[in-house]
This record gives C-alpha cells, structure tokens and sequence, in this order.
C-alpha cells in the first residue's frame, strides 16, 4: 500500500535504479506516452472520453492520476519506433563495413501500462522474438512494467471481451491500483518481479489490510462491468479466414478511407519497410526501418503492381490478419480489445461492429422488381 | 503433295486423338473423304487470305501459325503438333485463312475437305453437334494463350 | 556478410548470372535447392534473389539476377571484385527428401527456372533415387531464355525430356510457341507416383497445377514457389503474406494442397 503522497517516492526510486520513466502525458489534447520526470508530468485529474471516430480530454471530479483509458500511442512506440536507424554503412577500398546500431541509454520503465498494453507487449514478444529482431530485443531488455489496473473502461474499450483484461494477472514488475474512496487516495501495490520488488524498497509502504485489497478487486470489476463495446471471440481464427468473399468486406470498404490511421495506433500492428539512407558523398549510408501499414497502396507491390489494389482486399487483409491467420503464425490473436483502431478511425469504423456483421451469414442476392 | 488414302504407315485417321469419341458414323465419312498431305520444313499449309478449304488434323511434324504485319518480322504466335488440329476458318464467314501456317520441320497430316465435311455436318445436326464440342475446346486453348500472350506474364 | 563478384554471364538483355566468393570475414554458404538470399548494394539496399547454383559448391554463391529495380540494375551491372552483402539463405526448399522414387515434372516460366536450377543438380546427382524427369521450360521470348548451353547438355540426358515453350517467336525459332500447359501432354509420367515443382509466374502454376491434378497426380505432391513483396526475410516486416503464410519464412516453396484454397481468393 502506497498512500497518494508517498507517489513521488516511487518515481524517484525508478529513477534511483536506472530506469528512464515513460508513461501517460498530455501533449496535443491527448493522453500519449512521453517521459516522466515528476508527477506533474501525468494528466493528473483528466479523463478521456472515447467512441468511435472521437476522442476528447475532459476534467475529473477528483485527482486521479490514471483516471482515463488509452491514448493514441502505445508502448511499440519504444520497443518499436515508427523509424529507426538499423545499422550504418562506410565504404572502404573495394567494399563497405556495416557497424550495427550501439545499444544505448538506460532501460525503460514503462508507468501505467494497462492490462490490454500487457497482453500487446507480450504478443510482440512473440512476434518480434520469432524473427529474433535485435532492435526489439534491444529495446525490450531490462525493460521494467509497472501496470495499472483499469480504474475506468473507455467507450471504445472491449478487452473483457477478448480475455485480456481489465484486470493486470500477471508479467507485470509491479502492478498498481488507484483507490480514491471520501477522504482518502492511496495505490495498492503488487509485486510481481525482483525487479520490481527492488525498486520498493526503502519506500513508505503499508501493508495492505484485507479491506484494501477487496477495494482493489471492486475497481476491477467495476471496470469490466462497464466496457464501451464487446466482440464475441469464439472461433473468429475460421470465421475470417473462411469468408474472403462475404459482402460485409464490401460494405466496409465504402468506408474505410485506407488511411493507416488503424494499424498506426494498434499496439501489435508490426508491418514496416526498410529503407537505404545514404549520404551525399556517397562514402556513407544508413539502413533505417519504418512502420508500414497492410493499407498501403504499395505495401504488396510486386513487379511494380499491387497485389491488394483494392480498399476492399486491404481491410480484409488487415481484419483477418489480426483476428484470424495471427492465430496461426503466433498461436494467439493479434488483437487485445484496446479499442484504438475504434477511437482513432477518421470514419468511426468499429471491429466490434465489423465483426458482428461477418458472422451474420450473407444476405440473398436482391430479387429485381419488375 | 497429296494421297487419296486415309492411312499412312498404317496410321488411319480413326487413330487421330482429335477423332476419339466422334461419332463413327461422321468418322467413317471423314476417313472416306481424307487425304494426306506432307509438307517440306519451310512450307506454308495454309497462307492467309486465301480460301479455307481444308481441315487438317497433325499426325506428326510441327507447324507455326503466323502473324505477318508490314511493320514488324512475322511473329509465331503458337506450334501445333501431333495429335492437333488446324484450321476453322472453313466454318465461319468468309471463309478464309486468318493465319499463315508453316511447317517448322518435315511434317504430315490429314486433310478433309471443308465443302464435303461441312455438308456432312449440315446434313446430321447431331453429328455436327458433337464436332464442334470437339472444336470448341481447341478454339478455347488458343484463346487462352492468346491472353496470355497479351498478360505477357514473363514479361515483367 | 561480404561477398565478392567472381564473374557475370549475361544471360539475356536483362538478365545477368552472378558467381560470388565470401568476402573478408565470411563464411562459405550452406544452403538448399529453393532457398533465397538477401542479396544488399551498398547505398541502394537489399533484395531477394533466389539461388541458382549448385548446393555442393557452397563456396560459390550464385545469383541469377533481372534488371528490374534500382537494387537489380545495379546487380545486372556489377564488376568482378565488386563487394555485395549477402544474408541467407532464408525460407524453405524443394521437399527433394519427399519425391525419391517418383518421376519428377517440373514447371520453369521466365525466372522461375533459377531457384529450380540446385533442385535439377541434385537430382542429377541422385540419379538413380528419381524416376523420369521432365522438365518444360517457357518464356516471353527465344532471346529471354536463360542457361542456354547448359540445357541443351541436360537434352542428351537419358531419362530425362527438356521441353522450352516461348509467348511468341520469329521466324529463327524452330521450337514450340505456347503455354507451359500444352506441353504437359508430352511429358511421360506416372501420375499416382509423380511430384511436380513449379515456379513463374502464379497464374501459370495455378493452371499446370490445375492440368496436373487433372492427370491424377495428387495435390500433395505439387510444389510451387510462391513470390511476394519481401523486405525482411524473417517474417517481421508483413509484406510477402498469402493467408497464413510468411511466404519468406514459411515458403517460398508450398505445397499445392495447402495453398490451394487461398489462390483461388482474389487479392488475398
């Protein structure tokens, strides 16, 4: 148990252990990730409101610190920057030596990392670990999450409905719940590393009486009672791979303006493309990654043309893959139920909704009137 | 060159794969009215625009169909050899040759008259029937390399 | 990994053969008949190409390469000594393992008869572990028709029928004109006891993997190697996926029972 006055402590002793602290701030008239150098740092007292195609910051009644759901970023931010140098090219004589990119700075530490974000982090574990990507790696190792559970479930927000959450179970360093009962605002805290349990110490901690506990628990149920949305999960892997041609794919197609915007804020969405950087003398050249997205008009490009030209192929391309072939490249879903793709669509295109319509099977063809 | 027997070196035109499950009543007509032809490597079978007067079935050898522009060198557009058929333009107006055909090494076929065999077809529809389920396959084949021709899928 | 331009055989206008030899500081180059490599010019960046040469000669890598893109071009007009980076090789082969005792169709259309190439050698090395090999080879054109002296040494082989099919022709060209499809009827095999590998372009596999199956041979033993947009080789960055598939790491080599169903959706 840590009181709300004993908080800074807390910042203070990840940074006493080396850690760089990165959590939720407001830039932009959003909650995105930024780093923390002291509580003022956090959208104390804010919430967001979310629905499909809307996002707006409004006041809190109270102080809360992690009173609002997610943002338009996630962690990939870090351990997968939208554009990074991969390596650096000098020529020599009659060839070139590569010097790969130095692993520097000190380990993150991730603050306020949701139950979704920790189900998301743990897929692109699998996903970048599969292809043993060194810059992921990079990024990852020593890398310190501190959770916390969901005090409010946005109205985009589905993750009861895929098992991710709200509640934090494990995988985390420390987990953290933000009680604010009349009179009183105070953090369970729980551990869940060595790691984590070596930044405690020497804090102002209590132990937690049951009464606490049980007051954390209801916060979590409270947050899964009041989800925005829900998609029923069950067996959507054979749902979108066997209906490449329901009309549905159609329909959403009209809609969906292949902006990106989707696979930008997803924080599984890995899709990026390697670009050759060299410098003007031509004696220099860097190799630098970038996100990409399955929206893209060039993205399947193959002698020029591209394979998925329409809106229609991409979306589909997009859904299934998430929800459907993930599950048979890396054995679970790509989705977490964050509600991102949802909230940040410039069209309010929902996958819950999406989904929905896919299961419902295809309408007759139209009978002409004469 | 031509020999009013429907049989060389003991090949009839009853053996030809294009004849298989034809009725052998028109089998019988057209091994009556056949004839063989041999052509030199080089030799034209058919030139285009002249009167399509014969259907050739390919008992071996191989032939290359034409294309001749003023603009550019003849171009072969696709072979055919034993076992196929050449020429259909007998059937549709104005009955003439679309397409230079020339034998790309010694080659020898069986040669129907046209007049005779469409006679044959326009006398027994159902005969005439099946002859062209027979046909429509090989006018499907030579579309579809057509439009691959145009995809020039090796091409890029 | 460095590797050096040895020699370069110009193959057609476009086309060049590439032999390379590990540069300073790498190793030789293990691989198997249908792999690919990363192939990097320094300043352009990377594509890649699959291998042509033969798996017993690790230490000489080669690369038969199309002027296609700016990283190809520059392939296609590379001197000896010239250092090119090489990472590989990525993805999985010709089942060769699985086809001993069966004759062997195979399928070449344009540059799908490079990444065969290693597959032919180690089956000529075999001999006597495949049936009859048959081997039909099209192309746009008589000049787009690459390893030219090397097939005609393949023709005087016992068991073994080489047919080459192009588009379209001059007058200089005694040989077939047509699809890859017309030659099947030529080939002799045992269709029950038959493996066919294909590689060109997709919509020529999909009709020979068609006529095959039409002929009795089972879906299980067709092969085909699939291309698609490939960045990363190791199933990170997205690009090359068909359905499930990475086809860089889960191919590029499928078998036609398992991809079936998904070339035949439009723009999957």
């Amino acid at each position: 148990m840590l009181e709300r006055s004993g908080f800074p402590s807390l910042l203070a002793a990840l940074r006493q252990h080396g850690y760089r602290v990165v959590g939720p701030t407001i830039r932009d008239g959003a909650i995105v990730y930024g780093d923390i150098r002291e509580e003022s740092d956090l959208p104390i007292g804010w919430t967001d409101r979310q629905d499909a195609g809307k996002y707006r910051l409004e006041r809190r009644a109270d102080r809360a610190l992690f009173g609002y759901a997610v943002g338009p970023h996630s962690w990939k931010k870090y351990l997968f920057p939208a554009h990074e140098r991969l390596w650096t090219a000098v020529r020599t004589d009659a060839s070139f030596a590569v010097r790969p990119e130095p692993v520097e700075g000190p380990p993150l530490a991730f603050l306020g990392v949701r139950a979704c974000e920790m189900a998301a982090i743990d897929i692109s574990d699998r996903v970048f670990g599969k292809a043993g990507d060194p810059a992921y790696s990079a990024h990852r190792r020593g890398s310190l999450r501190v959770a916390v559970q969901c005090g409010q479930a946005g109205g985009t927000c589905f993750c009861a409905s895929m098992g991710t959450g709200p509640g934090v179970r494990k995988g985390f360093d420390l987990a953290l719940t933000e009680i604010l009962s009349p009179g009183r605002h105070y953090f369970l805290v729980e551990v869940g590393s060595r790691e984590g349990a070596a930044v405690l110490s020497g804090l102002p901690l209590a132990p937690a009486s049951q009464t606490d506990t049980a007051a954390a628990e209801a916060v979590v149920a409270r947050t899964a009672a009041s989800m925005g949305r829900s998609m029923d999960a069950g067996g959507l892997r054979d749902l979108l791979v066997n209906n490449p041609e329901h009309p549905r794919w159609e329909i959403v197609a009209r809609r969906c303006l292949s902006c990106t915007n989707c696979t930008m804020a997803c924080p599984t969405c890995f899709c990026n493309t390697s670009e050759e950087v060299p410098d003007l003398s031509g004696e220099r050249t860097e190799r630098w990654r970038r996100w990409d997205s399955c929206f893209n008009s060039g993205f399947s490009a193959l002698h020029g043309a591209s394979v998925r030209s329409s809106t229609k192929s991409r979306y589909r391309q997009w859904l299934a893959h998430k929800l459907g072939t993930w599950h048979d490249q890396f054995g679970t879903s790509g989705c977490v139920g964050c509600g991102r793709c949802i909230t940040w669509c410039p069209v309010g295109i929902d996958i819950t909704e999406e989904v929905a319509a896919l299961r419902l099977p295809a309408p007759p063809p139209a009978e002409k009137k004469p | 060159m031509n020999r009013n027997h429907a049989s060389r070196d003991g090949v009839r035109l009853a053996d030809h794969p294009f004849v298989k499950d034809l009725p052998a009543a028109l089998v019988a007509s057209m091994s009556r009215i056949a004839v063989e032809r041999s052509f030199e490597t080089g030799e034209l079978l058919l030139r285009e625009g002249e009167p399509a007067r014969e259907f050739l079935l390919i008992v071996d050898g191989k032939v290359a169909l034409e294309v001749a522009t003023p603009e550019r060198p003849r171009l072969t557009i696709q072979t055919v050899g034993p076992g196929e058929v050449l020429g259909w333009s007998w059937l549709t107006f104005p009955y003439h040759w679309r397409l230079d055909a020339r034998a790309l090494k010694p080659t020898h076929a069986f040669s129907v008259d046209s007049d005779r065999l469409r006679t044959f077809l326009n006398e027994d529809p159902a005969n005439g029937f099946q002859f062209l389920l027979h046909l429509l396959p090989v006018i499907a084949q030579r579309l579809e390399n057509t439009q691959f021709q145009l995809l020039d899928v090796h091409g890029s | 990994m460095p590797y050096v331009v040895r020699g370069q055989t110009r193959e057609t206008p476009d086309t060049v053969t590439l032999v390379l030899s590990p540069g300073p500081g790498a190793e030789p180059h293990p691989f198997a008949p249908g792999q690919f490599n990363m192939v990097y010019v320094f300043g352009l960046g990377e594509v890649a190409i699959s291998i042509s040469g033969d798996a017993e000669q690790p230490d000489r890598l080669v690369h038969t390469v199309r002027a296609a893109g700016k990283v190809t071009h520059a392939l296609t007009e590379m001197t000896s000594g010239s250092t090119v980076g090489v990472r590989g090789p990525y993805g999985a082969g010709w089942p060769l393992s699985k086809v001993r005792g069966k004759d062997v169709v195979i399928v070449a259309g344009g540059l799908g008869l490079p990444p065969l190439r290693p597959a032919v050698y180690e089956m000529l090395r075999q001999r006597d572990a495949y049936g009859r090999i048959e081997i039909i080879y099209g192309s746009r054109s008589p000049r787009d028709l690459v390893y030219y002296e090397e097939i005609q040494g393949w023709r005087a082989l016992p068991g073994l029928r080489f047919q080459t099919t192009v588009d379209t022709a001059g007058r200089d060209w005694y040989g077939d004109v047509g699809l890859v499809t017309a030659r099947l009827p030529d080939a002799r095999f045992d269709p029950p006891n038959t493996a066919a590998f294909l590689c060109g372009p997709e919509i020529m596999m999909k009709l020979t993997a068609q006529a095959l199956t039409a002929r009795g041979v089972p879906e299980d033993s067709i092969f085909l190697s699939l291309e698609r947009n490939m960045k990363c080789a190791v199933g990170i960055c997205g690009h090359c996926q068909f359905g499930p598939e990475f086809v860089c790491r889960d191919g590029p080599v499928f078998p036609y029972s398992e991809i079936r169903r998904f070339l035949a959706v439009r723009e999957v």
